[in-house]
């Protein structure tokens, strides 16, 4: 039994996912509270120097060629094994793809307690999770003795996650993978030959507030005008209003503008974390409560078709 | 004396192989009209025989004297011409065989003699002028003129078009030829009384005897085969539409066009084999002459072109006689795109001569397409919302009234208290953001009046006009049943609505119990104005112009009360060219506003909106449905024309003069 | 194939939501409850996997307002089999809930079980790598795309930015779905109608509901809108105004 914070690293094909570096600013602040350290867990194989960046105390290695790339039998195996020979206070695992697959299986394995969608924590160590998308938020006390927690971003910056400072690496034992039910066949690669939005410094964003794909232009003309790209939340590209490519969020990508612009987004969470690492946020929304206000520098509480086209022209003046 | 001479130069053979043919044609008549009858009855039962008097009564104007087919300049002018040609000979052919195989036959005497033998031959010369002119025009306007109205989708109907065009020109040219000969042979002294035979003899009496008498036998012989043989194949080709569409016109339905027939049986899931329609929906689409009138005011086809109404007819007139070929009347014969690019204006059936109903069918196929669960990602999610919330919007009940939430004298619960006007609000009129500043100024121009009014709040669905129209049937009953059950406990004396959709269905089509009066709001202020109630202190003075609404105008007839409120209000009302039962439909109705828009050249929002621009000096477009105020909104916007026109709901002028 | 998928109801976030006097959990008598919108797309899979390969598709949803209507639409779209699970389920956690569900589905012994991939309101974990767990199946999550191989199904796994992984899976295991092939169909209410007259909904007790394993919430609570934003205001031409004060503040114009 241990105070430490366990940090499960998400990574896929030599990249580390963003929330990796997230959970890590986490854990720093519970750690503080619970007296413990920032344990990063790594998994993967010859995958040594992806934590090269961590702001950890330490990380655990546990290097296996069935480790190599996610699949959730190996992964909750390994670490079913080091959460139960080391006993730590918490674990942390992204609310993801590859955490959600970990979390809620060695909650029952292990017969440990879990919190998911954790957003932050508090200063005297309870989770704050969020949930009915963004609308209820539920705190509670770290559950004992080890606890299973998921987390969403939005609480803490990614770059507080990181360290130019090596973290020093243990290698541990990871126990006999065998009896694998779960086996990775391939990967297939998202279309390309769009832009690429990660990449580009001003994003106008249009969500479900744009009613129809004949709308997007007027996102296009303000884009055109301020030089930048457009963007949209699920629903415009579900209805394919706007390429896959232009799709930010969980489902699509993070983006890190200068100016990342919206247009009648309401800011669900899994919007919101992959724009938290913008320099400045403008919302445009009918809406006073909806939750992208929460997290934008400038809110305007308009009706969009109102502004825009106004707007668009004064950028063309003061240009 | 003048005499008919009948059967003049006509030896006995031919007299007798003339009866002959005239039976195998009769034979050959009957098994046509047979076969078509046989088909009609594959359908399903519908009740058409009540109101017989009422039913002779359209057949007479419609029928006889064409008043429809008469609305159309050149193609009435063409088709009366044609129709009365034909009828005056075959009038005079049926003069000339009562006189001369009944009354010369059996009572040895004849009537055509003398002054009535020479009225006969005059009428009969000139009928066939007028036929002849109306041929030609059918003629130069089909094969030259082509418009694309008459445009066939395949080539087989094109050679029906010209066979029956070129057998009845022929028929009347050998008639007259006929006719000269004899003239010419014979040299009656009262031939002057057949002006055209007349002329066409002088041609012939230089050529003189026998080749005259040979020319006559043979030409007769040749008018009397092409008469006998267009007659044989008239059930077989588009002269049928002369017994089809006299048919079609006595059954057609009477009641008003408000109601929609509901599905046959009670799970019915709409139409998806040719045998499911009734023999009445067939009998449509064997009536469908091709005239395509339909097409030229079809919203839906004017935008996209997918849909054309009368290409429906004649696809599904062409397959209900196709030969067992596994072709599916769902998506070979009709496919989805065009049943959901209909947008229930009802501009067809209004100008459709052969008063065809299309939308009975369209909506029947539509209801199969939603049984199975064919409709596209937006309109599906409507019907959600529809379903979960009783609004297209996706919004809680709760937010229905929240536009009452400015007004300061609060507006009357009816769930509550007894009311006289109980107002539907309506959808549209409720939730939509950019409509409830219109919607509370319609309260307060009724507060104004001192009305005594309630509205349903929460309680308030959904009327289900547009789910209905769609052929979600089971969604409308549902929100029929909410409506009903919470009018039920409601005490008023009259429903007033916003929409002219909701305003539509609940007075066509909502069980009679909740529903005894039910006003438009243009019809309720109208009252109030003629009544004193309502006064303006104001005139306006705009030069308007009024959008009549499809559920308003068409369905419902209501084309004058608004138009006496715009007048009321100081303001001068200039027509656009399609108004009044001619109003082009601005595209949002039968749900098209909740499905994908097409790509399209130009929405019909924006074909309406450039005729309105089009009009000197007006700069208003007033129009009173919710739904129109949305989509000409819009295409103020997209035909950039918002510096020129605005987009106003007929109440917002009233609340202007008051 | 057998398959089962397991269907919740979810507190409709169209309504305003409400906190229980307590304070730390939802006001469930107030909320509107409707199917979580992944276990729609579950539903739609099985459905889907079932008109491919055959098979039979049985639903399980814990009792509630609205669950009959659930299951009934389900049959409608072509589910053989109903069950409801009876006891009270309001404010029950996921661990309890995957172990109401773990007794009624391994009586089943289903080949494949799909369920949706999360929901709005799990506080302690989504149901399907629970009940996965307590049944010893393999559970995938984020799966976009299904198809039967023998003894395996082959799933596509969602990653950030489109990425797809491809991966076997042995059965019987259970999928986290996070769309179905096809996006869930809509069904005519008359074929609902019909459905509840042709179809029945089997009723079973839920075994004792035991939430270990989950977390406590102390308190609930609506997050204070608009905390961080400075709202500009004015008419359309003012606040445009302002705006390209901003963007010229920041170098961009
Ligand atoms: C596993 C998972 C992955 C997901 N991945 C993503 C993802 O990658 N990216 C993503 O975006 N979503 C994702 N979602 C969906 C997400 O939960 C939300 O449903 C989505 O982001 C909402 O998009 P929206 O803000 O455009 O629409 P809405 O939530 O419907 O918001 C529309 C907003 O527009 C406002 N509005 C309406 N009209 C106007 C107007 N005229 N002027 C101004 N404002 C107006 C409204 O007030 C409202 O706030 C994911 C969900 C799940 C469960
Ligand atoms: S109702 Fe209107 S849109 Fe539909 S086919 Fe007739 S004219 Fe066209
Ligand atoms: S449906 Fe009526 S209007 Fe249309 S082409 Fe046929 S006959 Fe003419």
């Amino acid at each position: 039994m241990t105070q430490d914070i366990y940090i499960v690293i998400e990574h896929l094909r030599g990249q580390v996912a963003d929330i990796s570096y997230i959970m890590l600013a986490a854990a720093r602040e519970l750690a503080q509270s619970a007296g413990g350290n920032v344990i990063a867990v790594l998994l993967g194989h010859n995958a040594k120097e992806l934590a090269a960046n961590f702001a950890a105390d330490q990380v655990i290695y546990l290097d296996h060629p069935a480790l190599a790339d996610f699949t959730p039998d190996a992964y909750q195996k390994a670490l079913a094994d080091l959460i139960q020979k080391n006993q730590p206070r918490a674990v942390l695992f992204g609310s993801t793809s590859i955490g959600s697959d970990l979390a809620s299986v060695l909650s029952i394995r292990l017969d440990l307690p879990l919190a998911s969608s954790c957003r932050s924590f508090t200063k005297d160590g309870k989770f704050v999770s969020q949930i009915c998308g963004g609308k209820i938020m539920a705190e509670g006390a770290l559950p004992s003795p080890t606890a299973l927690v998921t987390m969403i971003p939005g609480g803490y910056k990614s770059e507080e996650g990181k360290s130019t400072q090596p973290p020093t690496l243990t290698p541990a034992e990871v126990p006999a993978l065998d009896a694998l039910r779960v086996a990775l066949k391939n990967y297939v690669e998202p279309q390309a030959g769009d832009v690429d939005i990660a990449k580009e410094p001003i994003l106008i964003s249009v969500g479900r507030g744009i009613q129809n794909k004949d709308n997007i232009a007027l996102a296009e003309d303000l884009a055109t005008a301020l030089g930048g790209v457009v963007t949209g939340s699920r629903p415009v590209i579900d209805q394919a209003w706007l390429p896959s490519s232009r799709l930010v969020g969980k489902s699509g990508k993070h983006v890190k503008p200068k100016i990342y612009f919206t247009l009648g987004i309401s800011g669900a969470p899994e919007h919101v974390e992959a724009i938290t690492d913008s320099d400045t946020i403008i919302a445009i929304n009918t809406d006073p409560k909806a939750p992208i206000f929460d997290i934008a520098k400038y809110g305007v509480e308009m009706d969009l078709f109102d502004l825009v086209e106004v707007l668009t022209e004064k950028v063309k003046q003061a240009k | 004396m003048p005499i008919r001479e009948t059967f003049w130069n006509i030896p006995q053979w031919a007299e007798t192989a003339q009866y002959v043919l005239g039976f195998i044609t009769a034979v050959v008549f009957v098994y046509g009209i047979v076969r078509r009858v046989m088909r009609w009855r594959q359908g399903q039962p519908d009740k058409r025989f009540d109101h017989i008097g009422a039913r002779l009564r359209t057949l007479f104007t419609q029928a006889i004297l064409q008043l429809r087919v008469a609305s159309e300049a050149y193609a009435g002018v063409m088709h009366l011409a044609i129709f009365w040609g034909i009828i005056a000979l075959l009038i005079g052919t049926a003069l000339a065989t009562l006189d001369w195989d009944v009354t010369h036959l059996f009572f040895g005497f004849q009537f055509l003699k003398d002054g009535f033998y020479i009225g006969y031959e005059l009428t009969l010369d000139i009928f066939g002028l007028l036929l002849m002119i109306g041929l030609g025009m059918a003629i130069y306007r089909r094969f030259i003129l082509r418009p694309k109205r008459l445009q066939n989708p395949w080539p087989t109907l094109t050679r029906d078009d010209a066979y029956v065009l070129g057998m009845l020109t022929l028929i009347a040219i050998t008639g007259y030829l006929v006719e000269g000969l004899r003239i010419a042979v014979t040299q009656p002294s009262w031939a002057n009384w057949s002006p055209v035979g007349n002329a066409i003899a002088a041609l012939f009496i230089a050529t003189g005897d026998p080749t005259n008498r040979i020319l006559h036998l043979s030409l007769w012989s040749f008018h009397i085969l092409i008469a006998f043989t267009l007659l044989a194949s008239l059930p077989f080709t588009k002269l049928f539409h002369i017994a089809a569409v006299p048919t079609n016109i006595f059954f057609h339905s009477l009641t008003p066009a408000g109601t929609l027939s509901a599905p046959r049986s009670a799970d019915s899931v709409g139409v998806k084999a040719w045998k499911e329609f009734t023999w009445k929906q067939i009998l449509d689409f064997e009536s469908c002459t091709r005239c395509g009138r339909c097409q030229d005011v079809c919203p839906a086809y004017a935008s996209t072109q997918i849909l054309s109404p009368r290409n429906m007819m004649i696809k599904l007139e062409t397959h209900i006689w196709e030969k067992a070929n596994g072709r599916q009347l769902h998506s070979d014969v009709i496919t989805a795109d065009e049943l959901w690019g209909c947008t229930t204006c009802r501009a067809c059936s209004e100008v459709c001569p052969a008063f065809i109903d299309h939308l009975s069918s369209f909506v029947d196929m539509r209801r199969y397409l939603v049984a199975e669960g064919q409709v596209d990602a937006q309109l599906q999610k409507a019907l959600a919302n529809l379903g979960r919330y009783g609004n297209s919007f996706g919004q809680s009940e709760r937010m229905r009234a929240k536009w009452t939430q400015p007004i300061t004298s609060k507006i009357k619960d009816a769930r509550r208290e007894a009311v006289e006007y109980l107002w539907f609000v309506g959808d549209y009129a409720s939730y939509s953001p950019t409509l409830t500043e219109i919607t509370s100024k319609t309260a307060q121009v009724f507060q104004k009046a001192g009305l005594d009014f309630g509205i349903l709040y929460d309680g308030e669905r959904n009327a289900g006009n547009d789910v209905r129209r769609v052929g979600e049937e089971g969604l409308f009953e549902t929100l029929v049943e909410k409506n009903v059950s919470v009018l039920g406990k409601c005490s008023y004396k009259k429903i007033v609505t916003t929409d002219p959709h909701s305003y539509n269905t609940v007075k066509n089509e909502y069980p009679r119990s909740e529903t005894s009066e039910v006003l438009h709001y243009t019809e309720l202020l109208d009252q109030l104005i003629a009544s004193g109630q309502l006064k303006f202190n104001k005139r306006l003075g705009y030069k308007v112009t009024y959008h009549d609404p499809c559920y308003l105008g068409r369905y419902n007839g209501v084309y004058d009360a608004p138009r006496r409120v715009i007048e009321a209000t100081g303001c001068e009302l200039v027509e656009m060219p399609r108004h009044g039962d001619r109003a082009f439909c601005c595209g949002a109705g039968g749900g098209r506003i909740w499905m994908k828009e097409a790509e399209v050249k130009e929405r019909p929002s924006e074909a309406r909106v450039r005729e309105a621009v089009s009009l000197d000096g007006v700069n208003t477009l007033v129009t009173a449905c919710p739904k129109d105020i949305t989509m000409f909104r819009d295409a103020v916007k997209t035909t950039g024309n918002e510096e020129r026109l605005a987009v106003k709901d007929l109440i917002e002028l009233v609340y202007a003069a008051l | 194939m057998n398959i089962v998928v397991l269907a919740k109801l979810v507190p409709d976030l169209v309504e305003e939501l409400t906190i229980d006097a307590n304070g730390n959990a939802l006001d469930s008598s107030f909320a509107r409850l409707i199917i979580n919108e992944f276990d729609d797309h579950a539903i739609e899979q099985g459905i889907l996997l079932k008109e491919r390969g055959g098979g039979s598709v049985t639903i399980i949803a814990p009792d509630a307002e609205g669950a009959d209507d659930v299951l009934f639409t389900a049959a409608a779209k072509g589910a053989d089999r109903l069950i409801k699970i009876k006891g009270d389920f309001s404010n029950v956690n996921n661990h309890a809930l995957a172990r109401a569900f773990a007794k009624v589905v391994s009586g089943i012994k289903p080949d494949l079980v799909l369920t949706g991939v999360q929901a709005h309101n799990d506080l302690d974990g989504a149901l399907g790598p629970l009940l996965a767990e307590l049944l010893e199946m393999p559970y995938i999550g984020y799966v976009s795309a299904v198809s039967i191989n023998g003894d395996k199904v082959l799933i596509k796994k969602e990653y950030p930015g489109g990425l797809l992984a491809e991966m076997d899976v042995q059965l019987p295991a259970i999928l986290g779905i996070q769309a179905a092939e096809e996006p869930p169909r809509y069904v005519a209410v008359s074929k609902v109608r019909q459905a509840m007259k042709t179809s029945s909904i089997e009723e079973q007790d839920a075994s004792n509901l035991d939430p270990c394993g989950g977390s406590a919430i102390g308190r609930m609570f609506q997050p204070e809108a608009s905390s961080h934003a400075t709202m500009i205001t004015g008419s359309p031409d003012e606040v445009a105004e302002k705006l390209v004060g901003v963007f010229k503040e920041l170098g961009i114009v």
